[in-house]
């Protein structure tokens, strides 16, 4: 019997370490690695280069043009993920599961086709170009959608829109609304149950959610490839990345991975501010 | 302690139906359907036979076999990995766990466009570890076993976080119980555990397998894009189709992705709900 | 029913959340166009390789201008795939002035009411201020000895070249081909067919843009050759000494990249006269020059004379005309179903 345990012991810490030692591989090699490789190539030409090629006019405004997107895309998505998680976990109704569907098309359709999608709706061959014109004159504005900052913002947007959303759910699916429906039942106001009973369940997902949403905002590529034409002024860092890896010279490739560094301590940044969400969210549990 | 009354036609207790509905479907509708609805709208001015002339031309089939073949492929290794990385993170204790846990986010965090620049300067023949892989005979960029790659990196995430959480909410208690009944250890993992994950499984796979098949950025540096070998993936295709301004075509491909991508959610969203369900009434 | 009930407030919310929208798209607006002040700006949109050429040339440009008027101006650049940069001007991109790879996408544009007929003919030589042409970017010392399109068919040798699918420079390099098949087998298209068959079997990675096989080629070490702009190639040749080699085709073709005034733009933007100004300066002696030493051929034979050493100026170039334009070679070579399906997807 005693000797039974200690084999199986034996062959549990066996199992626990080959596992360990797999795991460990799989990230170093698919993730670890990629990024030890943006870093090397980013400082290949020395150091000074590396900030020299952060300092262009270009990068600068794309990274404005970054932030601004990621910003107003979390702002949004956050509004919206609280309100629809609320819906499609309080409420029963017909054509549920199509609506909280349709709300995660845009984890799974191609970033191309939405780059296209807005340009069949707003580009000049699209059927809300004439509204946008009739706007445009009769305001004496001169708003232009694609190809243009607020195209950037709205693809940004629509490829994170169902991120929030999607961590909050599971969270109210599982706390169950008793407690709402209680303090409903004892007559209190919709904003006032959000606050006190909700939003207590759900704060740490709802963080994690706009940190997913951040990461995913400030990386999108495809979309906005789509939709983005003018170095310098509608480029988000993604795209200038695609721009100096295509001028072709040793020098800007060398840039364009500078460029992608400053992402990759974006994201380690965003990474490390999730676990620190995780962290408390447990501690407090 | 009495529960709240539940009458057979429900009455809606807690308030703000009306209110996220409104805001919900408005969103929705502005952000995300109405654009797509455009590709729809565009595609339906050509006729069936039209229609499926285009989605069925050679380039075009062979295109969405090695999109859905690889992103499968992906999603297999994915679940694979992502089981033993959750198994791993949620049962045992090391040194660096913290920082495994916090870098499964990254291929999220990374754009696209940076993940395949360098993964195909990685796997192409002048990389680590490209060089040594071509030096036994396997060539990684410029084939499909190049897509497969980009599409693990890009799809790892969904498959990890799919099922973490399920298997902390699992907390040891069935093992135990399995375990002194007298299973063994490993008839306690295929026949309590592996049962019990499956859903969430099944929804990692099914989501890293939908992002797969409409991956664009982290794919085309890395595939070579060559129809002979048969290694342009369907959004290359697209976009193959609209520089000729092909536009027919190209929103007759995207709608059937767009099918595609639907039909997958849909069923990750049953998965879900019948979950949670099973969860609820536990 | 809630939602019937509800539905006052539906249409009250919804009215919040477009009017939300709207105020976003607004203020993003303003925040694009409050920097610059009154300066006239003129958008350029070109393609990949003249991102180089058209920021010297730019700054020339902008100094002769306020050299002559005593205003300050901005110009704005977007490079990209030239088809692709042709279809993001017909779905609404900014844009006064194109100057693209080939003719035909200009020819689309103008297909959409955005440029007016004739253009070919606003400026000198077809429109086209420069030229330049295909060749063989091969590695150091030419170790697979490729002197001509016939060594590119020999087993063995691995051959870099974009889609002429989504690339308009790969097309250039499909007709160079079939041109030197057809002179050296006597006009036999069936010959010619088998010709650029085997080339195409060579090809082992077909990059969507020149730019991409470009990389594959240099930065990735894909290949023996690469088929590629002749500026293209001079630019890695400088940009990596002794490390590659140029060898120009006994027959090649002459590109002619076309400019063009997008006048439905212009007239919007007031940029119509400084539209004209500055794609006429690119004919000057001084954006010549500078033509010249960014690799490409400069259209004033004079000035093209005296880059005589780095110009290979005696290969057999045809044109674009001797395939009966763009159109009649799209039709024939690059459509769905057309040759190059072909003999490509067998």
């Amino acid at each position: 019997m005693d000797y039974y345990d200690k084999k199986q012991n034996r062959s549990q810490k066996v199992t626990k370490y080959l596992l360990i030692a797999v795991s460990v591989i799989f990230i170093g090699v698919m993730l670890v690695l990629p990024l030890i490789s943006v870093i090397v190539n980013s400082l290949k030409e020395g150091i000074e280069f590396y900030f020299k090629s952060l300092s262009t006019e270009f990068v600068t405004s794309a990274l404005g043009v970054t932030v601004m997107a990621t910003l107003i895309s979390v702002g949004v998505n956050t509004l919206f993920g609280i309100i629809a998680s609320w819906l499609l976990t309080r409420f029963e109704f017909r054509g549920k599961n199509t609506l909280s569907t349709l709300i995660d098309i845009p984890f799974s359709v191609s970033p191309v086709i939405a780059g296209l999608a807005f340009i069949m709706t707003f580009g000049r061959l699209g059927w809300a170009s004439p509204v946008v014109d009739w706007i445009n004159s009769t305001f004496g504005t001169d708003i232009q959608i694609v190809f243009a900052l607020p195209g950037v913002v709205l693809a940004t947007i629509f490829v994170t829109f169902p991120f929030i959303s999607r961590e909050i759910i599971p969270v109210l699916n599982t706390v169950g609304h008793d407690e709402e429906e209680a303090a409903a039942l004892m007559g209190a106001k919709g904003l006032k149950i959000f606050r006190k009973i909700t939003f207590p369940h759900i704060k740490w997902a709802l963080l994690y959610g706009v940190i997913l949403c951040t990461a995913r905002a400030l990386g999108e590529f495809g979309a906005v490839h789509a939709l983005s034409k003018t170095r310098g002024q509608t480029f988000t860092l993604p795209l200038e990345i695609d721009a100096l890896y295509m001028s072709g010279s040793a020098d800007s490739i060398t840039a364009s991975f500078a460029v992608s560094s400053l992402l990759v301590i974006m994201a380690i940044v965003v990474l490390v501010a999730r676990n620190i969400v995780e962290y408390r969210a447990k501690k407090e549990k | 302690m009495k529960k709240p009354l539940k009458v057979k036609h429900k009455v809606r207790v807690i308030p703000g139906f009306g209110l996220t509905m409104g805001i919900t479907v408005a969103m929705l509708s502005m952000l995300i359907i109405i654009p797509l609805a455009s590709v729809l709208l565009y595609s339906l001015r050509l006729s069936p036979a039209e229609f499926f002339g285009l989605i069925t031309a050679p380039n075009v089939i062979s295109a969405f076999v090695t999109s859905i073949v690889c992103a499968l492929i992906a999603a297999f290794i994915n679940s694979i990995f992502g089981l033993i990385l959750a198994w791993v993170l949620v049962r045992y204790d090391f040194f660096g766990k913290r920082i495994l846990d916090g870098l499964i986010e990254l291929p999220f965090a990374l754009p696209t466009a940076v993940a395949g620049i360098t993964l195909s300067k990685m796997y192409s023949n002048t990389g680590f570890p490209g060089g040594f892989l071509s030096g036994i005979g396997l060539d990684v960029s410029y084939s499909h076993i190049g897509i497969v790659v980009a599409l693990v990196f890009i799809g790892i995430p969904f498959t990890v976080r799919s099922v973490q959480p399920v298997l902390e909410s699992l907390d040891g208690q069935y093992e135990e119980a399995a375990y002194i009944l007298g299973a063994s250890r490993r008839k306690t993992f295929f026949k309590v555990i592996l049962p019990e994950m499956f859903p969430s499984l099944l929804t990692g796979f099914s989501l890293a397998l939908a992002r797969g098949i409409g991956e664009y950025g982290s794919v085309i540096y890395i595939s070579g894009n060559s129809a002979k070998n048969g290694t342009q993936v369907v959004s290359y295709v697209i976009m193959q189709k609209l520089e000729r301004m092909d536009y027919s075509s190209a929103t007759a491909i995207a709608l059937v992705m767009l099918i595609i991508s639907f039909v997958l959610m849909f069923a990750i969203n049953i998965i879900q709900i019948r979950r949670s369900r099973r969860v609820n009434a536990m | 029913m809630t939602l019937l009930k509800n539905k006052k407030s539906f249409k009250i919310i919804s009215l919040i959340i477009a009017a939300v929208m709207f105020s976003c798209v607004l203020s993003s607006c303003s925040g694009s166009s409050s920097d610059e002040s009154k300066k006239l700006k003129l958008t350029n949109v070109s393609y990949d390789p003249t991102r180089e050429l058209y920021q010297k040339y730019n700054e020339a440009f902008a100094k002769y201008y306020k050299s002559e008027t005593g205003e300050d101006i901005e110009i704005v650049q977007s490079h990209g795939g030239s088809g692709a940069q042709a279809r993001s001007v017909i779905e609404g991109a900014d844009s006064d002035v194109v100057t693209l790879a080939l003719a035909h996408d200009i020819t689309l544009i103008e297909q959409s009411g955005l440029i007016e007929s004739g253009w070919i003919d606003e400026f000198d030589n077809d429109s086209s201020p420069y030229t330049s042409t295909i060749v063989f970017l091969v590695r150091k010392d030419n170790p697979k000895a490729i002197k001509d399109w016939n060594d590119l068919i020999k087993d063995g040798v691995e051959i870099i070249n974009p889609d002429p699918k989504s690339s308009g420079g790969a097309c250039w390099n499909f007709l160079a081909a079939w041109q030197y098949a057809l002179n050296n087998n006597k006009n036999d298209e069936n010959k010619a067919k088998e010709f650029v068959t085997k080339l195409y079997q060579n090809v082992t990675v077909m990059d969507s843009g020149a730019r991409g096989a470009t990389t594959t080629f240099v930065e990735n070490g894909q290949g023996d050759v690469l088929i590629a702009w002749e500026n293209e190639a001079l630019n890695s040749v400088a940009e990596y000494p002794g490390e590659y080699e140029i060898v120009t085709p006994s027959v090649s073709i002459l590109a002619q990249p076309s400019v063009a005034i997008v006048d439905g733009n212009a007239e919007k933007d007031g940029t119509e006269k400084l539209a004209k100004q500055y794609l006429e300066y690119l004919y000057s002696d001084e954006a010549q020059k500078i033509i010249g030493e960014s690799g490409y051929r400069p259209s004033n034979k004079k000035i093209l004379k005296t880059f005589s050493d780095k110009f290979d100026l005696n290969v057999d170039l045809i044109t674009i005309n001797d395939f009966g334009g763009w159109d009649a070679a799209y039709e024939k070579f690059f459509d769905d179903g057309a040759i190059f399906d072909e003999i490509y997807n067998g």
